[in-house]
């Protein structure tokens, strides 16, 4: 029992990454009509908010320490970061230790300038082109992101820690009467689902309650007959471009201390993402949600040592088992609408 | 032999002597004029640095041709002689290798077998190396060791850990110099008996591929030894980057041991991973839980952090050894590029010094007589201790070292500090042993 | 000529001198010049320049005429390679079998995956291939290992039980693929002055079976077969409401298509007996769509294009470090040497990618129909009228 409640905890966990960027995805996807390859690359690039931050926080200079050597026998230099010269060492400490929830309101500025920038420079001249140019050219821009956040960060992944504060874990078993230490959960983790379910509350609330959202929505259900309707649908799909980069950036950013963020890391969700999207149905928003969260909490299941007994090898394929079963019962996934991208 | 693996430079040569003036095109065969494939003929030799730069390992790759590039140096009598001033054999004198200069070519293996080997292709069929070094996978080894017994090159491995690199897949054309799975838990296991005591209940999470069950095997069989028990053992996929459902089940097992055979990103993330699951505050069985890493690089303990403090792992080599040649290799690199080099660094530069001694010695570039002259070779003075290069399967034998992550770094490069030196008769184990049964070394190959 | 209309004939006949010359043209630069780093005529490469051509070729025929975008082609490829390894383990080295064997495997598999995929269209079928190709790489690379040899790959070894052929040459060695006694890397060299030009074996047998491929591929196109798939791609639903059932139209599409890449994979494991798991990874399923689009879709040579710049980038730009460019621009000023090498170094070597990715979106940007396109507007910039498909105006030495 408390296995499973664990496992179901991983798999909301996991799914809150892959809904996110599912969500992003979709976003573009169902108001602007571009299958976006580069948005795995958005993802990487708020991770790497993240990282650049808290690099400048702790940005430094040199002291000698009296007395020691490096490994070449000149004099051992320690790293003062300006920081502590501003605020004082305890409350620079603080603030560097801080750095990853600090840089959502880094990241949010960045990720909409990328947003946009990448809409009106780039994809906004694709919106009437075959969607294999889309891929390649969203491809394309892909690995030129990532090479360039190579160049500049190299290849190795980068710690990126949590607030000491979120160190550690939640004991949840003893909240509903298992013995303590059986279930427990980090948490940072917890802090991601919480997010994860603000923004994916907000991003529904924004499309259903605002004249904006309704805009929008109109838009992704009959493009044209907005834009006849005299109004500037334009302007507001590149908002929209850029909102949807915030969401893959601020999951990104939030991802951080979860894995150590390095420069293919969106390449390793893209395909993962992109089978959540259409598992989910095509342009359905609640569709990439759901199927965010199934795919993660059988993700979860099926890395048990009970279920990889009984059929080896299963945790290797189940993701892309699911996306067949689930295409060939449900033609357009799971809440596709019908004529969207089939042809 | 067939008449193919041309000898493009000695072709080159022959052929603008024969067609000097000339206007007639002239037909060559290349039917080995020097009887074996690439045979330099001018007053240069050329080597292949096969290193991962693309791809997750691209780092490790970046810092192998740092050293080979330091070696080079080296060998041409440029900058301050690094290992050569240290090294027990003095055949080389800084005058290249049989007073040619040496030069060389670089790829990309991507840490894929096929683009390693179109790579190391492309470096015997176009720029006509004579030897090919280099790589951070023991896939990419294998199948790069294999494409150089074909062509009749030598093949000095870099960065390659799985038993079977020198076991099942041994090939007379190719030399490991760094150390694998079972020398790992051969020295991992008194250490982490002494420490964690000797009825410990252990898990192991196996990336799934070769090298991973390997490395398990290796350290079960070396734990169980000493009294250990394993109770659990999970296969996690290499795409895997979120280990979260691989650790919860550690936390029902009755398990106070959990062993991480990854490498590279998923030993980063499945570390991390388990430590955010505070199993390192957990206490099972009476004992504290403790996790074990049995090959550590000190690249991916950076990627890491601050979770690897007090973990234990082995390692090739570490730049904070004392002795003369490890001294001199970090001087002349640190010199050069500012900081110390890894692990990956040591063993390529090794191994390029490595070749260029056992061809000095030979007197010949002929891939067979090179591998008469490092069969059975020892040496000193390369950083691990008296060194021999077994001929019965081409693993050299020589110290290993048991690190631990360590708890107050003085700098971001001071991450593991070495806890032993396992001296090298505990590592040692029979050509014939069961963990390298099969395969077969063959016939060194001379190609053309 | 052939059964195939002037046009096609002559494009056949300069596709086959090109290919039969390429050994010329791919060397352009003398032995030793400082431009020889760009010259791509040794064996290796030339054989990849005709075996992911054929891969693409095969490719086109399913993507460019039925318009059905499949995620996961690389997946036949990798099934063709092992099944060839596995013929030269147990049976013979000689390619024939196994290269027969390699396709008929990949159809076989082609025919399964197809069958399911085919029942949805759009994106849902590209999924729906990916995901195949992703299990299969997958298992090939952990649980199968005991057939796929795993990370390491399939790979001969001295105590392989073949039936007809020895187990180990006199010498001790493993016995290299051949052709009925022709061995695979067998060539010859021909120097003239500085230049040397390689003839392999290996890259005339896969340039034989390159043309073949390609005379085929041009038979599908202009044969009924080929226009009934054109319909398919042009309005599935009017074919749908004339009576006729596209299922069994496409499927055969899907199936000759992945026999084209069993071929390929057939082909390589014959120059270079090793099959691995990565070969089959969505990246690599990726690629062939990505020479495709890049060649010009639906066009006949603009695949072989698209695998030639492909395969040449890789190849060549990746094996260009800082020595390289020093030793080039080394007639400069000192400053200026530093400057100039500092500003292209990101793009060489290590940054190859990074070269590969500013290429995908220029040529996609300026170029919506591929390089064929560009090369129709060189052509038309001669004063010619545009051909349908380009002559010879291909800018690319990659044949």
């Amino acid at each position: 029992m408390d296995a499973i409640i664990l496992q179901i905890l991983n798999g909301l966990d996991k799914g809150s990454a892959y809904a996110l960027i599912a969500l992003g995805l979709t976003l573009i996807f169902g108001t602007l009509g571009v299958v976006n390859f580069a948005h795995g690359a958005l993802f990487m690039i708020g991770a790497f908010c993240a990282v650049t931050l808290s690099r400048l926080l702790s940005l430094s200079h040199k002291v000698e320490i009296p007395g020691a050597v490096d490994f070449l026998g000149n004099p051992q230099m320690r790293d003062v970061p300006y920081i502590y010269e501003i605020f004082g060492e305890n409350l620079g400490a603080t603030i560097i230790d801080w750095a990853v929830p600090l840089s959502i309101l880094f990241a949010i500025p960045v990720m909409i300038l990328i947003g946009v920038i990448m809409e009106r420079g780039l994809i906004k001249h694709f919106y009437k082109r075959p969607h294999a140019d889309q891929i390649l050219v969203t491809f394309g821009l892909a690995i030129v992101l990532q090479e360039i956040i190579k160049y500049y960060y190299g290849a190795n992944p980068i710690p990126t820690p949590a607030p000491s504060a979120f160190v550690g874990s939640f004991d949840f078993g003893a909240l509903i009467g298992f013995d303590p230490g059986t279930i427990i959960y980090p948490y940072w983790r917890l802090v991601y689902f919480a997010f994860a379910a603000v923004i994916i509350g907000a991003v529904f609330a924004f499309l259903q309650f605002t004249t904006f959202g309704m805009v929008v929505r109109a838009g992704m259900a009959d493009r044209e007959t907005v834009g006849l309707l005299g109004i500037n649908i334009d302007k507001r799909f590149t908002i929209m471009f850029g909102l949807a980069a915030a969401v893959a950036g601020l999951a990104g950013v939030m991802y951080t201390p979860i894995n150590s963020p390095n420069y293919h890391m969106g390449m390793d969700f893209l395909v993962l993402s992109f089978v959540v999207v259409v598992v989910g149905g095509m342009g359905s928003l609640p569709g990439a949600v759901l199927a965010g969260f199934l795919l993660g909490i059988l993700e979860s299941f099926a890395s048990m040592r009970e279920v990889i007994d009984i059929i080896p090898g299963i945790n290797q394929v189940i993701i892309y088992l699911v996306a067949i079963i689930i295409l060939l019962t449900r033609p357009r996934g799971l809440m596709g609408r019908k004529g969207v991208m089939e042809d | 032999m067939s008449k193919g693996n041309l000898t493009r430079r000695g072709v080159l040569k022959t052929g603008a002597v024969a067609g000097a003036g000339l206007a007639l095109p002239t037909y060559l065969s290349a039917a080995g004029h020097e009887g074996f494939t690439n045979a330099p003929t001018g007053s240069t030799v050329t080597l292949g640095f096969n290193v991962p730069q693309s791809g997750p390992y691209a780092d490790e790759g970046a810092d192998e041709l740092r050293a080979y590039e330091l070696a080079v140096e080296h060998l041409n009598g440029e900058g301050d002689g690094g290992m050569l001033n240290t090294f027990s054999s003095k055949a080389l004198d800084g005058t290249g290798i049989l007073g040619k200069k040496v030069e060389y070519v670089t790829g990309d293996t991507q840490t894929k077998s096929d683009a390693a080997r179109a790579s190391a292709k492309s470096m015997i069929e176009k720029d006509g190396a004579i030897m090919i070094t280099g790589g951070s996978s023991s896939g990419v080894a294998v199948a790069v060791q294999a494409l150089c017994q074909e062509a009749g090159v030598i093949f000095m491995a870099g960065l390659t850990h799985s038993n079977d690199t020198t076991g099942k897949d041994k090939r007379a054309n190719g030399f490991r110099h760094f150390f694998n799975s079972y020398m790992s838990g051969a020295a991992l296991a008194p250490v982490l008996a002494a420490n964690y005591g000797t009825d410990r209940k252990a898990y192991h999470l196996t990336a799934d591929y070769n090298w991973g069950y390997t490395t398990e095997e290796a350290v079960r069989s070396s734990t169980e030894a000493m009294g250990w028990e394993t109770v659990g053992s999970v296969l996690t996929p290499l795409t895997q980057t979120d280990f979260s459902s691989y650790i919860t089940p550690v936390l029902q097992s009755d398990a106070d041991v959990l062993v991480l055979n990854h490498y590279g990103g998923n030993m980063v993330n499945s570390l991390t991973n388990a430590v955010q699951f505070g199993l390192r505050d957990r206490v099972v069985n009476g004992k504290n839980f403790e996790i074990v890493v049995p090959l550590y690089s000190r690249l991916m303990a950076k990627g890491a952090g601050a979770n690897v403090k007090g973990i234990f792992g082995s390692t090739n080599w570490h730049w904070s050894l004392q002795d003369e040649g490890s001294k001199a290799f970090v001087q002349s690199f640190g010199t050069k590029y500012g900081f110390p080099p890894s692990q990956a660094a040591h063993t390529c530069y090794v191994q390029a010094l490595l070749y260029a001694d056992a061809v000095q010695r030979a007197g010949s570039f002929a891939p067979c007589a090179v591998v008469e002259a490092l069969e059975g070779f020892e040496f000193d003075g390369m950083g691990n201790g008296p060194t021999l290069y077994r001929a019965e399967d081409h693993q050299c034998f020589k110290d290993v070292l048991v690190v631990k992550g360590k708890e107050n770094p003085t700098s971001e490069f001071d991450l593991l500090e070495v806890v032993e030196v396992t001296p090298v008769d505990q590592v040692t184990y029979a050509p014939d042993h069961p963990q390298f049964a099969g395969g077969a070394l063959g016939t060194c190959n001379n190609g053309a | 000529m052939f059964g195939l209309d002037k046009k096609d004939a002559s494009l056949l006949l300069i596709v086959t001198a090109l290919v039969a010359f390429a050994p010329f043209l791919l060397n352009p630069f003398p032995e030793g010049s400082a431009m020889a780093q760009f010259n791509a005529g040794y064996p290796d490469l030339m054989q990849r320049f005709v075996i992911f051509g054929i891969f693409a070729i095969g490719f086109n025929i399913l993507f460019g005429l039925t318009g059905y975008l499949s995620f996961g082609h690389a997946a036949f490829l990798g099934v063709g390679s092992y099944a060839a390894v596995w013929m030269f383990k147990l049976l013979s080295m000689n390619v024939l079998p196994a290269i027969i064997l390699a396709v008929i495997v990949a159809g076989i598999f082609a025919l399964i995956i197809g069958y399911v995929s085919l029942r949805r269209s759009g994106i849902y079928f590209s999924i729906l291939t990916l995901a195949f190709a992703q299990m299969s790489f997958a298992l090939a690379y952990s649980v199968l290992t005991p057939i796929t040899g795993g990370e390491t790959g399939l790979q001969l070894a001295l105590d392989d039980p073949r039936i007809f052929g020895s187990a180990t040459t006199a010498e001790g060695n493993i016995p290299v693929p051949g052709f009925f006694g022709l061995e695979m890397r067998d060539s010859t060299e021909l120097v003239l002055g500085n230049w040397v030009f390689t003839f392999s074996v290996g890259y005339y047998f896969a340039a034989i079976i390159m043309l073949l491929s390609f005379y085929l591929s041009i038979r599908i196109f202009r044969s009924p077969f080929g226009m009934m798939l054109r319909a398919v791609k042009s309005n599935q639903q009017r074919l749908n409401y004339t009576g006729l059932n596209p299922r069994p139209y496409t499927l055969a599409a899907f199936v000759i298509s992945g026999m084209y890449a069993g071929l390929a994979g057939g082909l390589m494991a014959s120059m270079d007996p090793l099959a691995g798991a990565e070969r089959m990874f969505w990246t690599a399923s990726g690629e062939v769509v990505l020479m495709t689009i890049l060649g010009g879709v639906g066009t006949l040579i603009g695949p072989v294009l698209g695998a030639g710049l492909i395969k040449y980038m890789e190849n060549i730009i990746s094996k260009i470090n800082s020595d390289i460019l020093h030793s080039w621009f080394a007639f400069l000023p000192d400053g200026l040497e530093d400057l100039v090498v500092t500003l292209i170094y990101p793009f060489i070597g290590k940054g190859w990618h990074l070269t590969l990715g500013i290429v995908f979106m220029l040529v996609v940007i300026f170029l919506p129909g591929g390089l064929v396109q560009g090369g129709q507007k060189i052509a038309g910039l001669f004063g010619r009228k545009k051909a349908q498909e380009p002559k010879n105006a291909t800018t690319e030495p990659a044949e």
